[in-house]
């Protein structure tokens, strides 16, 4: 299964995902450039983390309008599994490809730690090897990561079932202490109507190893290989038929 | 031109330092000539008073790959691999503009690795502070800190370690050290070296604005409060990461002979080095460097400290590929000038000579000095005074006084600070701030690590130079040993009041003598580092505070400790088993007292425990080991519980017995004591490697429980420990 990674300028998680396909998932993995405006090459994209144009705006807000997101959306309107992970998830909801919007941390602090978050859907790409509720362990590393909608917004999400990563504490239980950044509902990621663009402010991708902390992140990167078997599975039904 | 002591006083130069330029010269320079002698001969760049002293420092040894000279040392790791390491100051800057002095201190640390050729995998901080419950004091402390975090997150480095100390006397003077580490392939170390006459030099990077002129003069006198906030430079991390990235791309086509930062004294130091370090000229036209502002004068212009900008010397067959690469990243890249043979720096303005100086008046012809030096007579006193001649502590005060210390400014968690540092982009942090004296880092698709460690105790140094010195460099690598790691190379920041006055050159020549005898006798080089001096403000310096970096290497990572007892085990106390009071932490906090002499350190003894404690830790007998310094053994002990989450019981009669004083068993400090955890079953095998490298060994207690119990003294819970020391610096 073929990986594209997004590199923006001011991107700094692009090289992590990278390794993290690579080394943790053994998969092949490109980083594609800002300008680019074809990915029909890959099987799934990653829109990692960093401060992409500085973030000098407003983190993403200069992003959604780089060359590759005409066609970062052409691919999501198709269905192809996305995933944008902190900076990358501000991008996605900056290009209205993912509802909400994440805001200046309530500490008003850049916050780096680990935290719990419990998986609250598996019927996404990126969680589909998951048993709901299970609770992983990943590292976070924002300023801006306060997730933000209306509360009508909130209701909808929570009845169409988009809310995909909560805050929680190791007993997997939703308390205001879990929640690092003050976002609504402890929402630590969300997916769109389609269920194929996921997005979350926590690093999977930094939690690809035991010796770096942990490697409960894989099981995220590895749920989307569900997903490259199918494909395969449909081209061999093709070339059967 | 008619030269006034005014025009001398804005240029920073003596008359005399005047006479040599127009002796060596031949006539007299004019404005812009002398700007440029000004900023090169002041102490930032020139070294002058402390040029002659740092070459008693060790600079050599078997890892050494590149010592003092380049734009950062380098220390060979194995498989091809060095480790490039550099601290620098940016102190004056973050007296009048904490958030982007410190900020931009960050950005020129990692400029001098990259230009090494070596991709920035670490930094690391050394802060010190005033008290930090005075407001202004909150406002260093919050702009240092976040200027770091800012520029260091968006740039996608980990900030990893550091050490942080608060003592009176930085109230006006805060110190910001910043240091950078790096990994390179030996073969592919780029040195700053201008060769190659017909050879191009491109500038690359932030546009030239008016910012920064002056500021290594400022750098290099007194009192930086009535300086001004205009000469602090602004930083932008956003277009460093572009320039970081192109210039590794660069660097990787071979097109590029060499590279050099714009730092202090912009584009003259760094064309006047690139051309010394390579025995050739330049010639290079103001006109074509790209500006923010229009109206810039060459003066300006070669003066400026613009951040973000590189300089780079290019073959000209190659010129297309290199522009191309900049091009991409988005970048201004433009030709200035070329390598010449005369050994000359010549500005032009648009074709017009408006400065020519021979490169050797600029970077080798500095005055040096030689200063009287003499101790401070009220130091000697404080050094004389006995702390035995306060009462002994009560056994039911021994729990105050632990919480007390525990909530140190210079003990308690230093969390606040570091959860603002993004320490795990770049996935190869082992062992993150708070878990072990040194933070560990692997090296992807390699089975050695390394590790990386900041100290410095001013209080030591303040009240001996010399032996406080030897403390920071046997602390320093004690810490990288109590992970597990073999110190490799030091890089140092020698932070000093004026050099000028007898009492602070004495510090300076002791510290430096104390610096160079631990590195000798720990076998330890030092490879790189920087100097700043004129911390002072009205006539009160700074505490000396020479600064040591390391770098250490494991052989294999996974083979490591951290400081947290860890589940149930036997602790001993390898070292020293008398402690001391004088200086100490204990006496400043719970007496209020700032004396009494250091405590002695036996650097033979301090070699032998760290390398015990690294070959217990390699051969997988330790669960968890901690340096024991600062607060003494009550502290060290708390510490490791609190932060493993695990009580014990330990007695310390024998210790108490040799001592007959409570106070100074419990909270005397020592050099060369170190903490170690053994699983059940290793504790045998620990005495018989302790006994193998005669380092005296005692065993403290076991851990296990909630409790932390010290038998006939003290019982509390570990909830009361990490209550006092979890609120945290600054809290």
């Amino acid at each position: 299964m073929r990986f594209g990674i997004v590199t923006f300028p001011g991107s700094n998680g692009d090289h992590d995902a990278l390794m993290a396909v690579r080394l943790g998932l053994g998969q092949p993995a490109e980083l594609v450039w800002h300008t680019e405006r074809d990915l029909s090459a890959y099987d799934c994209l990653i829109i990692p983390g960093g401060f992409s144009y500085g973030d000098y705006l407003r983190p993403g807000a200069i992003a959604r309008f780089a060359p590759v997101m005409e066609a970062v959306v052409r691919e999501a309107e198709a269905g192809k599994p996305i995933l944008g992970i902190c900076n990358g998830f501000q991008i996605l909801t900056e290009a209205g490809l993912l509802p909400g919007a994440l805001l200046r941390n309530a500490s008003l602090e850049f916050v780096c730690d680990w935290v719990f978050v419990r998986v609250e859907r598996t019927d996404t790409p990126w969680t589909s090897r998951l048993a709901s509720g299970t609770v992983l362990r990943l590292p976070i590393a924002h300023g801006d990561g306060r997730y933000y909608v209306d509360e009508r917004t909130l209701a909808e999400l929570e009845r169409t079932g988009q809310v995909v990563f909560r805050y929680v504490d190791a007993d997997g239980r939703v308390t205001a202490e879990a929640n690092p950044n003050g976002s609504v509902a402890n929402i630590a990621g969300v997916c769109n109507a389609q269920r194929n663009v996921v997005g979350l402010m926590p690093h999977p991708e930094r939690a690809y190893d035991r010796l770096i902390g942990g490697d409960d992140g894989l099981q995220i990167l590895a749920s989307v290989l569900a997903v490259g078997l199918e494909v395969a599975r449909g081209a061999l039904r093709d070339v059967a038929e | 031109m008619p030269v006034t002591p005014e025009i001398l006083r804005e240029v920073a130069l003596t008359a005399e330092e005047y006479e040599r330029a127009v002796a060596l010269l031949g006539r007299e320079p004019n404005r812009v000539e002398l700007g440029m002698i000004g900023a090169l001969w002041s102490e930032h760049c020139g070294y002058k008073h402390s040029r002659p002293l740092l070459k008693r420092l060790p600079s050599s040894g078997p890892h050494v790959v590149q010592g003092p000279g380049e734009n950062a040392g380098a220390v060979e790791l194995g498989d091809g691999l060095v480790a490039v390491l550099k601290i620098e100051s940016h102190n004056h800057p973050s007296a009048v503009e904490p958030f982007q002095g410190a900020a931009t201190g960050v950005g020129g640390i990692v400029r001098d690795i990259f230009a090494m050729g070596a991709r920035p995998i670490a930094l690391a901080d050394s802060l010190r502070f005033g008290p930090l419950e005075e407001p202004r004091q909150q406002y260093l402390f919050r702009g240092v800190v976040g200027g770091i975090g800012w520029y260091g997150n968006c740039l996608g480095l980990p900030t990893v370690a550091g050490d942080v100390f608060v003592m009176p006397e930085y109230r006006q003077n805060p110190l910001v050290n910043a240091m950078c580490v790096g990994i390179a392939e030996r073969e592919a170390l780029v040195r700053a070296r201008a060769t190659g006459v017909g050879n191009l030099v491109v500038l690359v990077g932030a546009d030239t604005g008016r910012d920064g002129i002056h500021g290594a003069t400022f750098a290099s006198v007194e009192d930086p409060e009535r300086s001004h906030r205009g000469v602090v430079q602004v930083g932008n991390p956003f277009l460093e990461k572009l320039l970081l990235e192109a210039c590794l791309e660069v660097l990787a086509t071979g097109a590029v002979v060499a590279m050099q930062d714009l730092g202090a004294a912009g584009l003259t130091s760094a064309s006047a080095e690139i051309a010394a370090r390579g025995g050739t000229g330049i010639e290079l036209d103001v006109a074509l460097v790209p500006r923010r502002e229009a109206g810039m004068t060459p003066y300006e212009v070669m003066l400026s400290e613009s951040q973000e900008r590189m300089l780079l010397v290019v073959r000209p067959e190659r010129l297309d590929q290199v522009l191309e690469i900049f091009r991409r990243w988005e970048l201004h890249a433009v030709v200035i000038g070329r390598v010449t043979d005369d050994g000359l720096l010549r500005v032009l303005e648009n074709g017009a000579v408006v400065a020519e100086l021979p490169v050797s008046l600029l970077t080798d012809a500095c005055p040096t000095y030689v200063r009287e030096a003499r101790e401070s007579p009220d130091i000697r006193a404080r050094r004389q005074y006995d702390p035995r001649s306060l009462p002994d502590l009560a056994p039911s005060d021994v729990l105050p006084a632990l919480l007390t210390l525990l909530r140190s400014p210079n003990i308690v968690s230093r969390r606040p600070i570091y959860r603002t540092y993004d320490h795990t982009i770049l996935t190869n942090t082992v062992l993150p701030p708070g878990a072990g004296d040194a933070a560990v880092l692997r090296i992807k698709r390699h089975r050695f690590g390394i590790a990386i460690k900041t100290d410095c105790n001013p209080r030591y140094c303040f009240l001996d130079p010399r032996l406080g010195a030897q403390h920071a460099v046997a602390e320093a690598t004690r810490n990288v040993s109590c992970v597990g790691a073999e110190p490799l190379a030091i890089t140092d920041c020698l932070n000093f009041g004026n050099p000028e006055r007898p009492e602070v050159y004495y510090q300076l020549v002791e510290a430096i003598e104390g610096m160079a005898e631990a590195c000798r006798v720990l076998g330890v080089p030092v490879v790189s580092g920087n100097v700043s001096l004129y911390n002072e403000t009205e006539g009160r310096s700074i505490p000396p505070t020479p600064v040591v970096g390391v770098v250490g290497r494991l052989a294999d990572v996974r083979r490591h400790a951290g400081l947290g007892f860890a589940g149930e085990g036997t602790v001993f106390l390898l070292g020293p088993q008398s402690a001391s009071l004088g200086a100490s932490e204990y006496l400043a906090s719970c007496h209020g007292v700032v004396a009494g002499a250091p405590p002695e350190l036996d650097l033979e003894l301090e070699r032998r425990v760290q390398a015990l404690v690294r070959e217990a830790i390699q051969r997988g007998l330790v669960l968890a080991a901690h340096d024991c310094s600062e607060g003494g053994l009550l502290v060290a002990l708390a510490e490791s519980c609190v932060a493993g989450g695990v009580g014990g019981t330990f007695a310390i009669d024998e210790l108490l017995a040799q001592s007959g004083r409570l106070d100074e068993t419990l909270f005397g400090e020592a050099g060369s004591r170190v903490l170690v955890q053994v699983g059940p079953g290793a504790e045998g095998a620990l005495l018989a490697l302790a006994h193998a490298y005669a380092v005296p060994v005692m065993e403290l207690g076991r851990t296990g429980g909630a409790s932390f119990v010290v038998r006939g003294l003290l019982e509390c819970s570990i909830a009361e420990l990490r209550e006092a020391w979890g609120a945290g610096i600054g809290a």
